[in-house]
C-alpha cells in the first residue's frame, strides 16, 4: 500500500467549493497525509526538516492548489523553493525523493476549450505546468498528468461532489497500486474520464 | 563675603561667555578665549580680579586632575601597556634632550645657578596637558597619530612630575638639605605604598561601593560619589607627595574597564570643563605686564628660544617616530608651550630658594605667555601651514587601533523589551552599545558578555561618551515615558546624525513623540494584542493565513489612522491629556474603523464578483 502526501496551498480554500469538496472527499483516507500550508505556515515560514521528513514518508506527493494567473499560489512556490534542497532533493547526492510518483491536482476558472492553443489562454494546463513537470524530473521523480478541475467558479454542488468522488477513487487505485505509471503517462488529464464522459 | 563670591562668579561667567565664543568662532579655540577673558578682567585691563587670581589659579588646577581621571578612564590598562614604547621612548626623549638643550642658555645666558638652570629646564620642557587635550579633544584629533604621540608624550611628562618633585629639596641651599635627604627615603616608600593603596582599591573596593550607590537610584549621590573618588585619590596622592594628576590617572585606567565608566565620565566631565575654564581665565588674569614690559627683551628671547628649541625637538622626534609630516607639524606645534606643572615646579623652587623671586616671576611670565601664544601656533598652522605643505585639509588618519569598540546602534533602556530587540540584533552579528539605569542588571548583562553601561541616558555626556557621534541610530527602549520624550528631544537637538528608532507605551505616547517630528515609533502593545487576535480568530474556526492577512492589514491601517488622528491630539503643549480628551479619540478611533471594515482590499482571490462574470458569460454561451 502506497502512502500519498496531498501537499495542499491555498490562501482561501473557505471560499473554493471545489477544492473544499476534494479535500473533504480523501481526508477520511488513512493512507493519505493532508498538508494545508497556508493554515501550517501563515508566514510563510516553512518547518523544512518536518516537510523533508513527510516527503520521505511518502511515496506519491501531490501539488494540489487553484492555477492563479497561469501558475501556483505563492506559498505552494515557497515550499518548491525552501524544500527541494539541493543535494537532497537534486544535484549532488540528491536522489531521496528517487522514484516516487508526483502530480498537480488543479482547479482553474477557464473551460477546457480555453485552455487549448485555439483558445484564449493559447497554451494548455499541461503546457502551463512544464516548470512542475521538470521540477519533478531533476528530483527523479516520475511526474504523472495533473488531475483537473475546469470552471470552478461556476461549479455547482453536484459538479464539485462528482470531482471529490473521482479524486477518491484516483488516490485509492494509486495508493493500491491497481494503475501501473506508464498507463497513467498515457493520460492528458488524470481524471480523463469526466471529460471524455461529457464529449462523449 | 558671599556678595564678593557671588560679583566675582559673574565676573568669570560673563567674561567666558562672551570671550570663549568669539575664539570658537574665530578658530582659535576655546583655550584661548579664556585666557583672553582672564587678561582683560584681569589687573592690566579691567581690574575686576586683583592678587586673587593666582589664588584662583592654584584652586582651579584641580581640574587638570579631573582631566587625567577621565583621560585614564578612556583608557584601559591593556591599551594602556600597548603604548608603553611610545610613552617610554617618545615622551623619554622628549623630555631628556628639550632639558639638555634649555639648559645652558639659563646657565650660560642668564647666568643662573646649575640648580636653577636644572629646574628651569626641566620645568620648560613639560607641555601644557590641559591645553594640548583640550585643542586634541576640540579639534577631534584624539585618535591622530599626532594626538596619540602627544598624549604619549605628556603622560610621560606627567610621570617625570614626581621624581622632580622628589629631588627638589635636594637640590635647595645646605641649610636644610639634611633634613629633606633623610625624610626622602621615607616618601619614596611611601609614595610607593600610597600607590599599592590605589591600585588595590581601584580593583577590588571602587565598583562594589558605586554598585551600591547606584543602588539608590539617586543621580547626585552617584555624582557625589565619583567626586569622591577624584578628590579622594587627589588628597592620597598629596599626602604621599604623588602628583595627584598622576594617581587620578592611574585611578582613571583602573576603572576604564568598569560598567560605570560611562557615567562616571559623565558626571566628571562639567567639572572638569569648567575648572579648567576657571584655570585658563585665572591664568590670564595673572600674567603680569608691567614685569613683561620691563624685561621685554629678555623674556621674548626666552620665549622664542623656548618654543624654538621644544618645536624643533619634537619635530626630529616625530620624524624618527615615523609620523606623516602634517601630523608632525601637529605634533610639534601642538606640545611647544610650557605647561601648568611650570607653575608649580617654579613657585616651590622659589620658596625652596633655589632660585630667586625675580627669577621665578620671569619664568612665570614665560610659561604664561607660551601658553597664551600657543593656541594662535595652533590655528596658524592648522590653517595656513599644514594645508600649503600637503594641499588639503586632511583629515585625521584612523589609527590601526581604536581604543573604544565603535558601535552602530545604541540601545538606551534594557528592560525587557531592549534586551528583546538587543538579543535579535546581537544574533544577527549587530552589537549594540547599551545604556541602562538598572545596575545589578548591568553586572549581570556584562557577565552574560554584553556590552552594557551603566547610566541615564538622557544625559548628553553620556550619550557622547557611549560614542553617539560614531553611532548610525539609537534605540530608544526606556519605560518611562517621559524619558523617551526627553531623550527624543535631545538627540534630535544635538544629535540630528542619529536615526531614532522609539519603543512607545501606547498611542498617546506616540501621537506626543509624532508631535514633536519623530517618525519612527514603536508601540510596543500593537503587534502582540493583533497577534493574539490572530490565534484568537484562529480558534474561533478563521483559517490561520486569512486571519494573519486581516491583522497585517489592520496594522497597516492603524499606523494610517495614527497619521490621520495625531492632528486631533493634544491642543496645548501639554503631554497629560484629560481623560475626556481621551475618550474623545477613542470615539474618533472607533469611528475610524469602519473605513477598514468597508474598504478590505484583499479580496484577490475567488471573490464573488469572478464568479458573478463566470457564470454570466457561461448563460451567453
Amino acid at each position: 500500500m502506497k502512502r500519498i502526501l496531498l501537499l495542499l496551498a491555498h490562501p482561501r480554500l473557505e471560499d473554493s467549493q471545489v477544492n473544499f469538496q476534494m479535500i473533504q472527499s480523501v481526508k477520511a483516507l488513512d493512507f493519505v497525509t493532508i498538508r494545508d500550508l497556508y493554515e501550517l505556515y501563515p508566514d510563510f515560514d516553512i518547518d523544512i526538516s518536518a516537510e523533508k521528513e513527510l516527503l520521505l514518508q511518502h511515496d506519491v506527493i501531490i501539488w494540489h492548489h487553484p492555477i492563479y494567473w497561469y501558475s501556483c499560489p505563492p506559498l505552494m512556490k515557497q515550499w518548491i523553493d525552501l524544500v527541494l534542497q539541493y543535494g537532497w532533493a537534486y544535484g549532488k547526492g540528491g536522489e531521496a525523493l528517487k522514484d516516487k510518483l508526483i502530480f498537480n491536482a488543479v482547479s482553474a476558472g477557464g473551460s477546457k476549450e480555453v485552455y487549448q492553443h485555439n483558445g484564449r489562454n493559447r497554451f494548455t494546463i499541461n503546457e502551463f505546468l512544464r516548470p512542475f513537470e521538470q521540477t519533478a524530473l531533476l528530483c527523479k521523480m516520475i511526474y504523472l498528468p495533473p488531475f483537473v478541475v475546469h470552471q470552478s467558479n461556476i461549479a455547482d454542488a453536484k459538479y464539485c461532489s462528482s470531482f471529490g468522488e473521482e479524486y477518491a477513487r484516483l488516490l485509492k487505485e494509486l495508493s493500491e497500486g491497481k494503475q501501473h505509471h506508464e498507463a497513467l503517462l498515457q493520460r492528458s488529464y488524470l481524471n480523463i474520464h469526466q471529460y471524455e464522459k461529457a464529449e462523449l | 563675603m558671599s556678595a564678593t563670591f557671588l560679583q566675582m562668579a559673574i565676573v568669570f561667567l560673563v567674561a567666558a561667555l562672551i570671550a570663549v565664543p568669539l575664539a570658537k568662532r574665530l578658530g582659535l579655540g576655546s583655550v584661548l578665549g579664556y585666557l583672553i577673558a582672564g587678561v582683560v578682567i584681569g589687573p592690566s585691563i579691567l581690574g575686576f580680579i586683583g592678587e586673587e587670581g593666582e589664588d584662583i589659579m592654584h584652586a582651579s588646577e584641580f581640574g587638570v586632575v579631573m582631566m587625567l581621571f577621565l583621560i585614564g578612564l578612556e583608557l584601559n590598562p591593556q591599551s594602556f601597556w600597548r603604548m608603553r614604547k611610545l610613552i617610554m621612548g617618545l615622551g623619554g626623549a622628549q623630555v631628556l634632550f628639550t632639558t639638555l638643550l634649555i639648559f645652558p642658555i639659563f646657565y650660560l645666558l642668564f647666568r643662573f645657578s646649575i640648580q636653577a638652570s636644572l629646574i628651569v629646564a626641566i620645568s620648560f620642557a613639560l607641555s601644557s596637558t590641559a591645553i594640548v587635550l583640550q585643542t586634541l579633544k576640540e579639534k577631534g584629533l584624539s585618535d591622530s597619530p599626532a594626538g596619540k604621540a602627544s598624549f604619549a608624550v605628556l603622560l610621560l611628562q606627567d610621570i617625570a612630575v614626581i621624581p622632580v618633585l622628589a629631588i627638589m629639596p635636594l637640590l635647595a641651599p645646605a641649610a636644610s638639605s639634611g633634613e629633606a635627604e633623610s625624610s626622602s627615603v621615607w616618601s619614596v616608600l611611601f609614595s610607593l605604598g600610597a600607590l599599592g593603596v590605589l591600585i588595590v582599591a581601584g580593583r577590588f573596593a571602587v565598583n562594589p561601593f558605586l554598585r551600591l550607590i547606584a543602588k539608590t537610584r539617586m543621580p547626585e549621590l552617584f555624582t557625589a560619589a565619583a567626586l569622591f573618588i577624584v578628590v579622594g585619590v587627589a588628597y592620597l596622592m598629596y599626602l604621599a607627595g604623588i602628583s595627584a594628576a598622576l594617581g587620578a590617572f592611574v585611578a582613571g585606567v583602573l576603572l576604564a574597564n568598569s560598567e560605570f565608566r560611562h557615567e562616571l565620565e559623565s558626571d566628571v566631565e562639567p567639572f572638569k570643563g569648567l575648572l579648567l575654564g576657571l584655570f585658563f581665565t585665572a591664568v590670564g588674569s595673572t600674567i603680569n605686564f608691567n614685569l613683561i614690559a620691563e624685561n621685554l627683551l629678555m623674556i621674548s628671547t626666552i620665549v622664542a628660544l623656548v618654543i624654538f628649541i621644544k618645536s624643533a625637538v619634537l619635530l626630529l622626534l616625530g620624524y624618527r617616530f615615523k609620523l606623516s609630516f602634517v601630523q608632525v607639524s601637529v605634533f610639534a606645534v601642538m606640545l611647544s608651550q610650557v605647561g601648568e606643572f611650570a607653575f608649580i615646579l617654579l613657585s616651590g623652587s622659589s620658596q625652596l630658594g633655589i632660585m630667586d623671586a625675580y627669577q621665578s616671576e620671569i619664568c612665570i611670565a614665560v610659561t604664561t605667555i607660551t601658553m597664551a601664544i600657543s593656541p594662535i601656533m595652533i590655528f596658524v598652522n592648522e590653517k595656513f601651514i599644514a594645508p600649503k605643505v600637503i594641499g588639503v585639509d586632511q583629515a585625521p588618519e584612523v589609527p590601526a587601533d581604536t581604543i573604544e569598540e565603535k558601535n552602530k546602534v545604541i540601545i538606551a533602556g534594557f528592560g525587557h523589551y531592549g534586551s528583546t530587540i538587543g538579543r535579535f540584533l546581537r544574533a544577527n552579528g549587530v552589537p549594540a552599545t547599551i545604556l541602562d539605569y538598572d545596575s545589578e542588571r548591568v553586572g549581570f548583562l556584562r557577565k552574560m558578555g554584553f556590552k552594557v553601561y551603566f547610566g541615564d541616558a538622557t544625559k548628553h555626556e553620556l550619550l557622547i561618551a557611549a560614542g553617539a557621534h560614531d553611532a548610525k541610530l539609537l534605540i530608544c527602549a526606556l519605560d518611562s515615558e517621559e524619558k523617551s520624550i526627553l531623550l527624543a528631544e535631545l538627540a534630535s537637538k544635538h544629535l540630528p546624525h542619529l536615526k531614532l528608532f522609539i519603543r512607545t507605551k501606547h498611542r498617546f505616547h506616540s501621537y506626543e513623540l509624532m508631535k514633536n517630528g519623530q517618525e519612527r515609533t514603536y508601540r510596543e502593545s500593537l503587534h502582540s494584542s493583533v497577534f493574539m487576535g490572530v490565534d484568537v480568530l484562529h480558534e474561533l474556526g478563521m483559517r490561520n493565513y486569512t486571519a494573519t492577512r486581516k491583522a497585517q492589514e489592520f496594522i497597516k491601517y492603524d499606523e494610517q489612522a495614527m497619521q490621520r488622528l495625531v492632528h486631533h491630539y493634544g491642543s496645548g503643549d501639554q503631554y497629560i491629556i484629560s481623560a475626556r480628551e481621551e475618550i474623545e479619540l477613542q470615539e474618533r478611533l472607533l469611528s475610524e474603523d469602519v473605513r477598514f471594515i468597508n474598504n478590505s482590499e484583499d479580496n484577490a482571490w475567488d471573490s464573488e464578483e469572478m464568479r458573478d462574470a463566470a457564470r454570466k458569460a457561461n448563460e451567453v454561451k
